[in-house]
């Protein structure tokens, strides 16, 4: 279970919904998840599922024709200076604030962050420049050292670099040292290592890990990866078509799974320890489109542990935020035991 | 019986720059590549971004010219052809007994074709009466795993798994000798690569195919392949068979790729190693061993002697000037 680590985000009942000419697609169905200082939470679940989704409606930059429909997201929760981003205006200057501010974003493609046009010191020094008071030349002293911290060799050249000048994996390191420019207390990394070769991947990590344990951060690292899972994560929200369906400590995700779909998911990893041509366990299907959500619990038409008569009828009860659980008929919500 | 013997093999790019686009140097993609595949074998070429895979690929495929090499191939026993030199039209008997699998099945199937016509096509191209057309397609729509009607769709509405499907079907339609399978399962979900994965596994015990199956992720490869060969800026610098390789890899490269995968197991936390430095530019490779600006275990004659490939052990092949005084550490 969560320690009594300080809650520095809360997320409440997300929706987000897609209008189209076709329908309204229902994207995000009731998203709850907590960030606490000093923590990693995995969020894991396949193409789809609404992990970028809802990281970006965190910082307000759901795009048209999206809307967050309903819930909250809270900065500080029950803190005096507890903040609704929800109730920001999504282009004003309190959000921009938090955005690189407070709140530091990681993306898969760094270059999705970073301009062509300007050098890396520039783009650095403005972000640190936007949220402190720092002098031009102090900003460049800083700038150089954040590039030493992400293990940047030859930090006084590079800052002059191009990004296009830049290996994918140091555009990365570009992209994290971007993202600490204002010293946030919360990442939010959205596959950072998806398109790196694993040695780079490797290496990314392990700065990741280091920095968010020197810092302190809360870290909120979404991959679909269970591997990168394993490694990195304190504790693990499984999503499901727009919903969290399992949360646990990641040794009791791994050890005991308790949501089918989890199950199912950690089987059909391929193993480097596997017996050569041994076949994977299997999920039947594919995932479906949000817009064809199945009726009654979402996972049904895949799920081996069906009940009869009910998954396809009865939604299972919701997870209760910040819980160890599992949203299945199978799972009965563990209450706080813990001594 | 061997079905393919690559001898040699390299391709080169020109880098052209300025406004004239004159050629300043040269990308050396793939360098002195060697291997062969049995029939009913699978082997696995893996290696990190730009090593020099794809290339390899379509080398064999002659979608590209080598600039030097063979490429020896055997379409049925007691015939072989060396694919390097010949041209395009005596390429076209011999290229039906090689078929592709890509790795992206959006891009890779006709959005204007139906599924069937898909299918069929290499069988048109082949001369293959209607009839025997049609029969064939249904059987390999069973053979995939798809539904008879699915002969009358379109791509479009198929998920990516089912699109693999298809390919697979296409690429199968003419019962090629050798199939090439360039990132198959890269694109698609884990649970979808997963039903992929077990599909190739059963089509390789009920078709004894033999494949090239260019891969990145070390686990798919465990899964499917006989056996491994690891390529570097270029070069292969080891190629054992699959559970030797994973068991004790012979090469300081093959630790440290099988080192860095993370492992989906929280108990086993930072037991890995990051390797230093990045992965060498095949435009500009370091002298001598170009993986020892990154090898732990390097020593002053790494620095200017290339190592050649050779056997280190029964049927292990490495190119490490220490590989035999060297214990390296696999995954058991
Ligand atoms: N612009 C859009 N228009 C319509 N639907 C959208 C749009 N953007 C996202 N969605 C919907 O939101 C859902 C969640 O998307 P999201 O990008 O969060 O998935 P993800 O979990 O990050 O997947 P991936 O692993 O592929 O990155 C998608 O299934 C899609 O239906
Ligand atoms: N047509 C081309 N012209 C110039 N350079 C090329 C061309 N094709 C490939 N290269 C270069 O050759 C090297 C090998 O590329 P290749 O695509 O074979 O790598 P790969 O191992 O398949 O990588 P990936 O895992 O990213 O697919 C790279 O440095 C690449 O930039
Ligand atoms: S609620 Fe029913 S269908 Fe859903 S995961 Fe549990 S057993 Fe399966
Ligand atoms: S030849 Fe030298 S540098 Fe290269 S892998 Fe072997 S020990 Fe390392
Ligand atoms: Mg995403
Ligand atoms: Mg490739």
């Amino acid at each position: 279970m969560v320690e009594a680590a300080r809650r520095v985000l809360s997320v409440r009942d997300l929706v987000v919904d897609f209008v189209q000419d076709t329908g309204t697609i229902r994207a995000l169905d009731g998203v709850s998840l907590d960030l606490h200082a000093g923590r990693v939470l995995g969020v894991v679940g396949e193409s789809g599922c609404g992990k970028s989704l809802t990281a970006r409606a965190v910082l307000r930059l759901v795009d048209r024709p999206g809307r967050i429909v309903s819930g909250k997201v809270l900065l500080d929760p029950g803190a005096p200076a507890q903040q609704e981003l929800t109730a920001l205006d999504p282009e004003g200057e309190a959000i921009r604030a938090v955005r690189g501010g407070r709140i530091g974003l990681i993306f898969q493609e760094p270059m999705s962050a970073l301009s062509m046009h300007y050098t890396v010191g520039n783009q650095i020094i403005e972000a640190i420049r936007a949220h402190s008071g720092l002098g031009k030349s102090a900003a460049r002293q800083r700038a150089i050292e954040l590039l030493q911290e992400v293990g940047i060799p030859r930090p006084e050249t590079r800052i002059d670099a191009y990004p296009f000048q830049l290996s994918g994996g140091l555009r990365q390191r570009v992209g994290i040292a971007l993202a600490l420019a204002a010293d946030p207390e919360i990442l939010i990394a959205d596959e950072p290592t998806t398109a790196l070769d694993v040695t780079t991947q490797a290496q990314i990590l392990a700065l990741l890990r280091r920095l968010q344990r020197t810092k302190g951060m809360a870290l909120m690292l979404i991959t679909h990866d269970m591997g990168v899972i394993a490694q990195m994560a304190d504790d693990v929200a499984v999503m499901y078509l727009g919903k969290v369906v399992e949360f646990a400590p990641v040794q009791q995700l791994f050890a005991a799974p308790r949501h089918p779909y989890t199950r199912a998911l950690l089987r059909s990893v391929p193993n480097i320890r596997a017996v050569p041509r041994e076949r994977l366990a299997t999920i039947g299907g594919a995932v479906p489109h949000p817009e064809s959500r199945p009726t009654g619990c979402a996972f049904h038409p895949r799920c081996p542990e069906i009940i009869a008569g009910r998954c396809a009828l009865e939604m299972p009860p919701p997870l209760p935020p910040d819980q160890e659980g599992a949203s299945c008929f199978h799972v009965m919500p563990k209450m706080m035991v813990d001594a | 019986m061997t079905v393919l013997e690559v001898e040699r093999l390299s391709k080169s790019f020109p880098i052209k720059s300025g406004l004239l686009q004159r050629e300043t140097g040269r990308v050396r993609a793939v360098q002195d590549v060697s291997f062969s595949i049995a029939r009913g074998e699978t082997l696995a070429l893996v290696g990190e971004s730009g090593c020099g895979k794809t290339t390899v690929a379509r080398c064999i495929l002659r979608a590209l010219p080598p600039s030097s090499g063979a490429i020896r191939f055997s379409p049925q026993e007691g015939t072989t052809i060396d694919l390097a030199p010949l041209s395009r039209s005596a390429l076209r008997p011999i290229r039906r007994h090689i078929q592709m699998i890509f790795q992206d099945p959006y891009a890779s199937l006709n959005p204007r074709m139906m599924v069937g016509d898909i299918i069929a096509e290499p069988l048109l191209v082949a001369g293959v009466p209607l009839a025997k057309r049609q029969a064939r397609v249904r059987e390999l729509l069973e053979l995939v795993g798809l539904p008879p009607a699915a002969r009358t769709r379109f791509p479009h509405a198929f998920s990516g798994g089912q699109r693999q499907r298809i390919g697979i079907a296409r690429a199968l339609a003419l019962d090629p000798t050798l199939v090439v399978a360039d990132e198959p399962v890269s694109a698609l979900d884990v649970s979808v690569q997963a039903q992929i994965i077990n599909l190739l596994l059963d089509l390789q015990d009920r078709l004894g195919l033999s494949m090239l199956f260019v891969a990145h992720d070390l686990g798919v490869v465990r899964h499917v392949s006989d056996r491994v060969a690891v390529m570097y800026v270029g070069r292969i610098v080891e190629v054992a068979p699959t559970i030797a390789l994973y068991a004790r890899p012979r090469h300081p490269y093959t630790e440290a790729l099988l080192a860095a995968v993370p492992k989906p197991d929280p108990m086993l936390r930072d037991a890995a190693a990051a390797p230093r430095g990045e992965v060498a530019d095949p435009a500009n490779p370091p002298p001598g061993c170009a993986f020892h600006p990154r090898c732990p275990h390097a020593v002053d004659r790494c620095r200017v002697e290339l190592p050649e490939l050779r056997e280190v052990a029964p049927g292990n092949f490495s190119a490490c000037h220490r590989a035999e005084e060297l214990t390296l550490v696999g995954v058991a």
